[in-house]
């Protein structure tokens, strides 16, 4: 259906496009000009060409970064969206109990990335932290500080804790505009409980999941705030993922040419693992 | 007032979806848009809302151009399949809404909503909210909302499918003394022959985007001009079997009977109602074999097979037959139409040319 | 296959009903004889789709016991219940082919896989759905759909019953024909128990060797079309069976005549004087225009193809006449003949026999 074309539809666009242009058009174009000069201070600079991203891109501590964001990325992923289904499924559909679970679930959603990291750094402690302590009670010798399996540790299990609620609250919406007449067809039919799952649930899921795993795959591959709080990176680089290693970079050795290579990479890394991932599971939607 | 299109057309993708149509709506007039799903008749509606743009061809609407127009420009209301109300408003605000939007003054709206309220025999349920009432009385609510406007042009899409038979067969008997009482142009579509033979007024008949043919009902229901419009204007199915003309006589198995045209290859039809199981005056006997019967209380609907053919009829009363056995059924020729190989109309059953 | 009884059977969808209007279903003793044929119908909240549910044992009854032969199932479930059901929408497996979606319901129980070819073959032939097998469902027409979900409701053969919820509801017209037909075909066929809810009168009577009317939780009247049409045992299947309903007037009743504001006619046996309110019904169609008997006003005529009808007034209350097409109607006419073979009789809604039956 189309609508009738009017021109001057434009003008109420157009507070939107001046806001969208300085808030990320030019602080982009900005990043693209430093990452082509080099420059020794005092405002002075000169080309460079693509030279900063030669270096970038043959660096063995950003290939090592790069290594470590894939894999933190992955980790999250394989543990978030299945259990986020799990919990969905598992939800109460409706009354008093559902409302309950829906505020509890959307809890640690609502607290401050910084604050997420400084519970849990707090709370792994093994002097005075809850967790910390109880495990070395039990005579487990668990260090986030000093072991890098659990500095590890510790990072997925406070994502899994922040961000697997959203996981879930989008399924449960896919889930909840399902209508019942299925579910009874499908017990006529003798369906098994996978089967419901397999030929009712996932099928009318898969457009929330799409959304989900985008999502969860952008937000891990960009995270910054809590690994920063709890471990600096640390111990040694273990948990130095890619935007940490960039802001040492950039703050830290105060190398803007590098950094601002490094950050359109990183940028362009984004977008294609995203775009790859949309087109793939929207072919395999359509497809099925 | 008046409405008409003129040369409309509407390609969606490179899709003709409405082909193109000519149509002049008379003042206060009731139009019946007949077709089955899919066959153009909420497209066609939504070009004359203004809701859609017709690809090319004008609508004028009393004698003006009002093809570009906004539709909130246009004094046009519309209905739809779905009760569609403001959940949380009383009945009565649901009606006064439209009036509120046109800033009309507080007495007079309460005077208009009352007088419509009365027409739609919602008067007790006014202070109700949609959710509490039947869905009779939502599908009221919302034709009160598009009436109170006094909008020159109401259009109604399916506005009974969603409702019970019982419902929709009185909200049905009720629309066209509301219809009376409004004086606007009435644009109702519907899948249903009887819909249509029930509103009287004007029918158009869609067939695929295209309209097959419009006039007064009962004209297009009996002297439908394709084969297409008689078979559209046909619940149950109209009957259909090619018959030789020769020496202008007509050939039906062993059947014959005198017709008025060249001779030729035709294709007859007949409506279910009009074969019998007795034979009367003039009447052509026609084996068949019945498939199956099935009893409506009042009369009996014999499913035949002839050759090939698939044919329905309708008799009085109840018939106990037994499905499988071969059987007579009679046809007076007088309700026997004849179409030629392009599906034109070449002879009117002669009953309906003396109606 | 089996008998199946209800035995004093109710249903409230609330923890604790009290009132009479809490219940959705009041209590019910009903028999659906085995490779029976039956429509239930009733408007929309008449409680047919709780009765359904509770057959297929979607939804447990508050009381009584559900018995297939002498077999309690009342604590059984869905799929012990040997079942099938189609919906009101279509209900598809989207991510399956249309092959797969006939087969499902044999998959899951264990068919060897050539049986199941031959069975998803043989019902695809019914449903008209060869072409499309291999088709996946997803992006098919509603209309297409309805068609599989009808095809997996007869996919198996062992089934104690099946269940219809206004299965035509999305269907054309045109299609409704064809496809009412064929699961008439079917029941001869095959003989399975089938039971169609629907609001719709033409597809019930059309439908069922047996029409189960409900109204308000109860079951008002059940019998073959032509008893629920000429033998009403409610003055609501009077009035929701025919298209227009069955004519009512108030009258009183003296032995063979019935008063109408003012005009006795006469009626064609002898009634013992009845308590309470008293009605007469008749059907539009055993009424015609004449020169004397009860005054009538006329209001509309319309022309519904192959009758007319007449739409008036009886001592102020609504009266339709039904004329055949081929029948004149007199220009001017302001009274109405009823057939008194035809007129019923009603005390307080409930139909009443006559004393003797006229000869």
């Amino acid at each position: 259906m189309d609508k009738p074309v009017n021109n001057r539809a434009w003008f109420l666009v157009l507070p939107v496009l001046v806001l969208v242009a300085f808030s990320a058009v030019i602080p982009l174009m900005t990043v693209v000009n430093y990452s082509v000069q080099d420059t020794f201070g005092n405002n002075q600079f000169f080309w460079n060409g693509l030279g900063w991203f030669q270096e970038v891109l043959e660096s063995d501590r950003i290939h090592a970064a790069l290594g470590r964001q894939l894999l933190f990325s992955a980790i999250i992923l394989a543990i978030e969206i299945p259990l986020g289904i799990f919990i969905a499924l598992n939800m109460p559909k409706r009354g008093f109990w559902a409302s309950l679970v829906l505020v509890l679930m959307a809890l640690p959603l609502l607290i401050p990335w910084n604050v997420v990291g400084t519970i849990w750094q707090v709370f792994g402690r093994v002097d005075i932290g809850l967790l910390g302590h109880t495990l070395a009670a039990l005579g487990i010798d668990y260090n986030y500080v000093n072991d890098p399996v659990d500095a590890w540790a510790t990072i997925i299990v406070m994502d899994v804790w922040h961000w697997t609620s959203l996981v879930a609250l989008l399924c449960y919406a896919g889930l909840q505009s399902i209508p019942d007449a299925y579910y009874q067809a499908a017990r006529i039919d003798q369906a098994s409980r996978w089967g419901v799952f397999r030929y009712i649930e996932l099928p009318k899921m898969s457009g929330v999941l799409l959304i989900a795993v985008l999502l969860r795959f952008m937000d891990s591959f960009m995270i910054y705030t809590e690994p920063f709080v709890v471990t600096g990176g640390g111990p040694g680089n273990a948990t130095t993922f890619l935007s940490i290693d960039l802001v040492k970079m950039a703050i830290g050795q105060f190398d803007l040419g590098p950094a601002a290579a490094f950050s359109l990479i990183y940028f362009l890394v984004i977008l294609l693992i995203s775009w790859v991932f949309y087109t793939v599971m929207t072919a395999q939607r359509d497809r099925t | 007032m008046t409405l008409e299109l003129r040369g409309v057309t509407k390609q969606v993708a490179g899709q003709d979806w409405i082909h193109p149509t000519d149509l002049v709506l008379a003042p206060g007039s009731m139009n019946v848009l007949l077709g089955p799903t899919l066959s153009g008749k909420t497209t066609l509606m939504r070009l004359m809302a203004g809701l859609d743009q017709p690809t090319t061809g004008q609508i004028h609407w009393q004698g003006q151009d009002v093809t570009g127009q906004r539709v909130q420009d246009r004094g046009v209301a519309m209905v739809y399949q779905q009760f569609i109300n403001y959940p949380s408003m009383t009945v009565y605000d649901n009606i006064a809404s439209p009036l509120r939007l046109q800033r009309v003054a507080r007495a007079e709206i309460d005077r208009r909503v009352r007088e419509t309220a009365a027409m739609m025999r919602l008067t007790p349920m006014l202070d109700r909210r949609p959710l509490e009432l039947s869905g009779g009385q939502q599908q009221r609510t919302a034709l009160a909302r598009a009436l109170v406007k006094g909008a020159g042009l109401v259009l109604l899409d399916e506005p009974l499918a969603n409702l019970d038979y019982k419902l929709r067969e009185e909200l049905r008997a009720e629309i066209p003394r509301i219809f009376e009482a409004s004086g606007a142009i009435f644009v109702y579509a519907t899948t249903e022959p009887e819909e249509a033979l029930l509103l009287g007024g004007h029918t158009a008949t869609l067939w695929q985007g295209r309209v097959t043919q419009f006039g007064p009902t009962p004209q297009v229901y009996r002297r439908p001009q394709d084969a297409v419009t008689a078979r559209v204007f046909s619940d149950p199915p109209m009957n259909f079997k090619p018959v030789q003309v020769s020496g202008g006589e007509a050939i039906l198995d062993s059947a014959r009977w005198l017709v008025d045209v060249p001779d030729g290859r035709y294709l007859a039809g007949f409506r279910a109602p009009h074969l019998t199981l007795e034979p009367g005056a003039g009447t052509l006997g026609l084996s068949a074999r019945l498939d199956a019967t099935e009893i409506t209380g009042a009369e009996t609907y014999l499913h035949l097979r002839h050759g090939d053919d698939r044919w329905v009829g309708l008799v009085p009363g109840v018939r106990d037959l037994s499905a499988g056995a071969a059987l007579t059924v009679w046809l007076d020729p007088a309700h026997v139409y004849l179409f030629d190989e392009g599906g034109r109309l070449a002879r009117a059953a002669p009953y309906a040319q003396a109606a | 296959m089996a008998q199946i009884t209800f035995d004093n059977l109710a249903h409230s969808y609330l923890p604790a009903p009290k009132a009479d209007a809490d219940w959705a279903l009041k209590p019910m003793s009903l028999t659906w004889r085995d490779g029976g044929a039956y429509a239930l119908l009733g408007s929309s909240g008449c409680g047919k789709t709780t009765l359904l549910n509770i057959i297929s044992g979607l939804l447990h009854p508050s009381r009584g016991r559900v018995l297939f032969g002498d077999r309690n199932v009342t604590d059984l479930s869905t799929a012990e219940r040997n079942i099938a059901q189609v919906f009101q929408f279509p209900v598809v497996y989207d991510t399956m082919s249309v092959r797969e979606n006939l087969a499902f319901p044999l998959k899951n129980r264990g068919m060897p896989a050539d049986q199941i070819a031959a069975r998803v073959d043989a019902v695809a032939r019914m449903i008209g759905m060869t072409d499309t097998l291999d088709r996946r469902a997803r992006g098919l027409t509603a209309d297409a759909k309805q068609k599989i979900s009808l095809g997996r409701g007869m996919v198996r053969q062992d089934v104690n019953a099946i269940l219809f919820d206004e299965p035509l509801t999305v269907i054309d017209p045109q299609m409704k024909w064809e496809l009412r037909t064929q699961l008439k075909a079917l029941h001869r066929e095959f003989g399975h128990t089938m039971i169609y809810v629907t609001h719709d009168q033409t597809e019930a009577l059309t439908f069922a060797d047996e029409v189960v009317v409900m109204s308000e939780g109860r079951v008002v009247q059940a019998g073959t079309p032509q008893s629920l049409f000429d033998a009403p045992a409610h003055t609501f299947v009077g009035y929701f069976i025919g298209s227009p309903g069955m004519n009512l007037l108030d009258a009183e009743i003296q032995g063979t005549t019935a008063r109408i504001a003012g005009t006795t006619i006469p009626l064609a046996a002898p009634y013992a004087p009845p308590k309470g309110r008293v009605q007469i019904g008749i059907r539009p169609d055993a009424v015609r225009p004449a020169s004397e008997g009860l005054p009538f006003r006329l209001i509309r005529t319309e022309d519904v193809g192959h009758h007319r009808i007449l739409r008036g007034e009886v001592a102020g209350a609504p009266f339709n006449l039904v004329v055949p097409e081929d029948q004149p109607i007199p220009a001017a006419f302001d009274r109405v003949a009823l057939d008194p073979a035809r007129i019923g009789v009603f005390v307080d809604d409930w139909r009443i026999e006559p004393l003797e039956r006229a000869a």
